[in-house]
């Protein structure tokens, strides 16, 4: 009898989400789509003054591609739970927090890394200054990871909930709002030439923190709300 | 366990005075029982009686109300599982879109594989050969499950947690149940299975525990087996404690009943 390690488990369950993100790649697209849809909206609806656009275009993508990650943050454990997947995973001999961090890391590559990608494009359709988009694209890859973490506890707490999209999104919310304050604040403080490490700084450290914590914490709500 | 006494191994699987109540409302128990290496045991017991609560215990899904879960002669809690027991529930835990073979790989990716089987082999020996790259999807349900007995065949647990096995399989699949059953048995594994007594474990003579219903006028219907039927005339307690149809019993399945 061999049971596997921990390493293989980990493996193993990043394969099977990935393979099933690629079994529901219309489904996989949505996040995208989302964010496209409304950064595309914005021109129509305040006219397409280049300088408005240009002032509004860090803050609208950065709102834009949060939202959508929000979005598909939901169903990170729901489909596992109603198949009786999330049974097997806590039940198995590894530890719960690190195989929820897999998840997380599965979900992150596959709903927030195709929106850090497609960022540039909608920061043109903005007219997002040049020199600024190399600031957004490192704030987004700050702060996705961030917002996957912090969901992750906050859907362990309420996924075994049958309706529990809006709980979630109040949940959620608040807990974000200083990430999009850092994130957004830096790109704007980029655009206007004044100096942008320091909340790029404050979201790696809160990032690392989240890292380290927020596994554990989303195994320990998971316990609760299986029992 | 310095000087093992072999009286003194400790059973697989002991419950001392083990209850769960959900909201005061209690849902079995107190139950004691002990299982060892090489037995299974069914639990019979009319719907809402309880019997998968009763697994999700053992399981350490769910903590107890009361009294305690021995595994190996260790109190169980979730930490220190392991890789001892396997539960299948009334959900497959596995996925639709995936195909069979997937399914198996991050079964035994996650639980580890037992020495000497192949997801093929597997397949195979549950009559689902051939089945590997169907998406579990397009399984029937009687087939969906064989796929679930597949993965208990394939992970190296000792104790396996069968809830309702014999639902949605043919005669073929339950006299199948029974094989892997007895098998298990015969490997030194032990297995404690739920059913509604609509179906019977029939190879061999299996101990039962009888889990009474929620409606006390069913008590006297809900213990199992005529031959204890009339010993339970001055039982008192809302839930039956479990019992024995079998004098045929190892002799370490005697710590039954506080």
């Amino acid at each position: 009898m061999t049971p596997g390690t921990t390493m293989a488990a980990c493996a193993a369950l990043l394969k099977r989400d990935f393979a099933l993100t690629w079994r529901r790649r219309g489904d996989a697209m949505n996040p995208l789509l989302f964010a496209v849809m409304v950064v595309a909206l914005f021109p129509f609806a305040l006219g397409p003054d280049a300088q408005m656009l240009e002032r509004i275009s860090a803050g609208t993508v950065f709102v834009a591609v949060l939202l959508a990650e929000l979005l598909s943050l939901d169903g990170l454990f729901r489909s596992d739970l109603e198949d009786g997947s999330l049974e097997q995973l806590v039940l198995s001999p590894h530890p719960l927090s690190l195989l929820l961090a897999c998840k997380v890391i599965a979900h992150w590559v596959t709903t927030a890394l195709p929106l850090i990608v497609a960022a540039p494009l909608l920061a043109m359709l903005l007219h997002l200054p040049d020199g600024v988009l190399p600031v957004l694209l490192v704030a987004l890859a700050l702060a996705t990871p961030l917002l996957s973490l912090i969901g992750a506890i906050c859907v362990a707490l309420t996924v075994a909930l049958r309706r529990s999209g809006m709980l979630l999104t109040l949940l959620v919310l608040p807990l974000i709002v200083p990430v999009l304050i850092f994130g957004a604040g830096a790109c704007n403080a980029a655009q206007v030439g004044l100096p942008y490490s320091a909340p790029l700084l404050w979201l790696a450290a809160w990032l690392a923190l989240a890292i380290v914590l927020a596994p554990l914490a989303a195994a320990a709500a998971l316990k609760i709300s299986l029992t | 366990m310095a000087t093992i006494d072999f009286a003194e191994v400790p059973p697989l699987l002991a419950a001392r005075g083990l209850a769960y109540a959900r909201n005061e409302e209690a849902i079995f128990g107190p139950l004691d029982f002990s299982l060892a290496a090489g037995e299974v045991v069914l639990i019979e017991g009319d719907n809402g009686s309880g019997k998968t609560t009763l697994l999700k215990v053992l399981s350490g899904l769910i903590e107890p109300t009361a009294g305690e879960v021995l595994l190996h002669g260790v109190p169980l809690t979730l930490a220190k599982l392991s890789h001892q027991v396997a539960l299948l529930g009334h959900l497959p835990g596995m996925k639709l879109e995936l195909t069979v073979f997937q399914n198996l790989s991050f079964a035994i990716g996650l639980g580890g594989i037992r020495a000497g089987i192949t997801p093929h082999s597997a397949l195979a020996s549950v009559g689902l050969a051939g089945y590997e790259d169907q998406p579990l999807r397009l399984l029937s349900a009687g087939q969906k499950k064989r796929a679930a007995l597949a993965r208990l065949l394939l992970v190296p647990a000792a104790l396996w947690l069968l809830d309702e096995p014999y639902a949605n399989l043919d005669r073929e699949g339950i006299e199948l149940v029974n094989r892997l059953l007895a098998l298990h048995a015969s490997r030194g594994g032990a297995a404690l299975i739920t059913s509604h007594g609509a179906y019977a474990y029939t190879s061999g003579t299996p101990r039962r525990i009888a889990l009474a219903g929620s409606s006390p006028s069913k008590r006297q219907e809900n213990f199992v087996g005529q031959s204890v039927a009339n010993r339970d005339a001055g039982l008192t307690q809302r839930v039956a404690p479990p019992r024995l149809t079998d004098e045929r019993l190892p002799p370490n399945a005697g710590s039954l009943g506080a």
